[in-house]
């Protein structure tokens, strides 16, 4: 099987070179990491990156004459620019930076709650947003008086576009759906949902958390109004993550929180806000990981995302193939358009027993609701188990999964 | 018995497994399979205790002056570690089971079981344990 994988024009024993962390022993045993769902590993030009920032330029942004700090302001701007040329938006000022995909939804029902939102307008969501993609909006109605309408999910885990279409209304005010389901790896028809909520002049906020690491998005032609992601699933340093927002939303809203570096001029009677991203970064923004984010980025267009979307697309289908051999084993969320991520369980057994199992054999892969509960109680499971690629991952890591999934479920019967 | 001695005892029966994570954890697994089960009529959410991922459910009654626990779990890994405590707790005086510390499971190599991100409910169980045997004190 080894062969299959060979016509792919991608040297993965080059790339896992760049990640110091593979090389590191779990109970023994070679790591075998298939978490990248919950965070991926940083490639030594991550590293590096930050590691220059703090020994060569490290200062504050936006106020210092000096050198260092003007050399710090163009490095931080400069990620900004990276960030809009990898999503291809129209201007660098619809790229905020904020702590990550939670917080760039949340600044959204904030600011936008706060301008439309009233009594008995409706918010819509779908069954498998990941927790940080329903709180901010639940909060958000409780408040307002707002309702939260829900797109069902169907048996196969994709989303039913025809329900879907039958709760646009008058009403709705905003859609917030994540691009690719964490729990599933189901790769949304996000298009077709935007297409729809733009016939009524809706605004679309796509989650991107899972779909930014294995595919190119380019909110031009996704015509979203918003999309956030977090930089540690791509690579980058956690604590970074960036708020896509058309031009006209930056220019409507008002900051999220106010502080320092978003203002024109200040008196105690009345404080003018500055234009742009810089209005929402109140505070000394987290400069190192804006650096850090720009040079995942550039990382990973060295080797294209589309190389990379092949080969994590083969690895999925390699396991998928491998796992179906194993006798009790129901995959959730089998179908053909998805990112690299395979859930399941095993028989009866709970996903904790397995998980553990898996780790004393130095595989990490996530088991539990994984911030899903409601979709979880649409499957009526407690949990399942969750192994997700990265493209530094091997067919033969697979091989070591399957052979210690094996052992697990001898032990567990 | 008492708490000291029955440590001692699993301490011994674990140490042929040490080093072999296989055996110890078939171990724990027949041991969560030869659990007692909880009366089904306490297994609701009031006895619940909720871990993040695995669920436990323990009762709790004074039987002449000792304490009695039963418990489940709906993962066998958690069930085998619940019967372990039990085994230690069990029949055992309000005042021991309070100052009772529990070393064995770190000396048998499971103490990564009680690390708050195991999230598998047992830290939350001996807890549990804890304050149900203070209650039923006062009743003894």
């Amino acid at each position: 099987m080894q062969n299959t994988l060979q016509h792919t024009a991608f040297n993965v024993e080059k790339v896992r070179a760049d990640f110091p962390i593979l090389k590191v022993h779990v109970n023994n045993k070679p790591l075998v990491y298939f978490d990248n769902g919950a965070t991926a590993q940083k490639p030594t030009q991550v590293i590096d990156a930050i590691a220059k920032y703090y020994y060569e330029e490290n200062s504050n942004i936006h106020r210092g004459v000096h050198t260092l700090s003007q050399k710090a302001t163009t490095h931080y701007e400069l990620a900004r620019t990276t960030v809009q040329k990898h999503l291809n938006a129209a201007d660098v000022n619809e790229i905020i930076f904020t702590r990550g995909t939670t917080e760039s939804i949340n600044l959204v029902a904030h600011c936008f709650g706060k301008l439309f939102i009233k009594a008995g307008d409706e918010i819509i969501l779908s069954e498998m947003e990941h927790h940080s993609n329903i709180l901010p909006w639940q909060v958000l109605c409780e408040e307002r008086g707002a309702v939260l309408k829900v797109i069902p999910v169907t048996e196969n885990g994709e989303l039913n576009l025809e329900e879907y279409k039958k709760l646009l209304s008058d009403k709705t005010k905003l859609i917030a759906v994540t691009h690719v389901s964490n729990t599933l790896g189901v790769v949304n028809d996000v298009k077709e949902i935007i297409a729809a909520a733009k016939q009524k002049n809706i605004p679309v906020l796509l989650d991107g958390a899972q779909a930014i690491p294995h595919m190119v998005v380019d909110v031009q032609e996704l015509d979203c109004d918003f999309y956030c992601f977090s930089g540690h699933k791509i690579y980058a340093p956690t604590g970074i993550g960036v708020l896509y927002a058309k031009a006209k939303w930056v220019e409507k809203f008002e900051p999220y929180q106010t502080g320092g570096g978003t203002i024109k001029t200040v008196t105690f009677e009345k404080t003018v806000y500055v234009d742009g991203p810089l209005k929402f970064e109140a505070g000394t923004p987290n400069i190192e990981g804006a650096i850090g984010l720009a040079a995942a980025l550039n990382y990973l267009n060295e080797i294209g995302l589309d190389t990379i979307a092949a080969y994590e697309n083969e690895l999925v289908h390699y396991a998928t193939e491998k796992l179906k051999q194993l006798p009790g084993v129901k995959i959730y969320g089998d179908v053909k358009d998805k990112a690299a991520v395979i859930s399941f369980n095993v028989n009866n057994a709970h996903p904790f027993d397995v998980g553990t199992l898996l780790d004393k054999q130095g595989v990490a892969v996530r088991t539990g609701h994984h911030c899903n509960q409601p979709l979880m109680q649409c499957f009526n499971i407690p949990g399942t188990v969750r192994a997700s690629f990265a493209f530094y991952n091997t067919t033969h890591e697979i091989d070591v999964f399957i052979s210690a999934l094996e052992k697990a479920i001898k032990m567990l019967l | 018995m008492s708490i000291a001695e029955i440590e001692q005892e699993i301490i011994e029966e674990f140490e042929m497994f040490v080093d072999d994570w296989e055996l110890k954890y078939e171990h724990l697994i027949e041991l969560g399979k030869s659990l007692p089960m909880i009366n089904p009529v306490y297994k609701t959410d009031e006895y619940i205790i909720k871990g993040c991922q695995s669920k436990v459910w323990l009762h709790s009654e004074a039987v002449d002056g000792k304490i009695v626990y039963t418990a489940d779990s709906d993962a066998i890994i958690t069930k085998g570690m619940v019967a372990l405590m039990i085994r230690v707790l069990s029949n055992q005086a309000p005042d021991d089971i309070l100052n009772a510390n529990m070393g064995f499971i770190d000396v048998i190599g499971l103490k990564e079981h009680l690390s708050p991100t195991r999230a598998n409910g047992l830290i939350s169980m001996i807890k549990q344990m804890k304050l149900d045997a203070l209650a039923l004190q006062g009743k003894i």
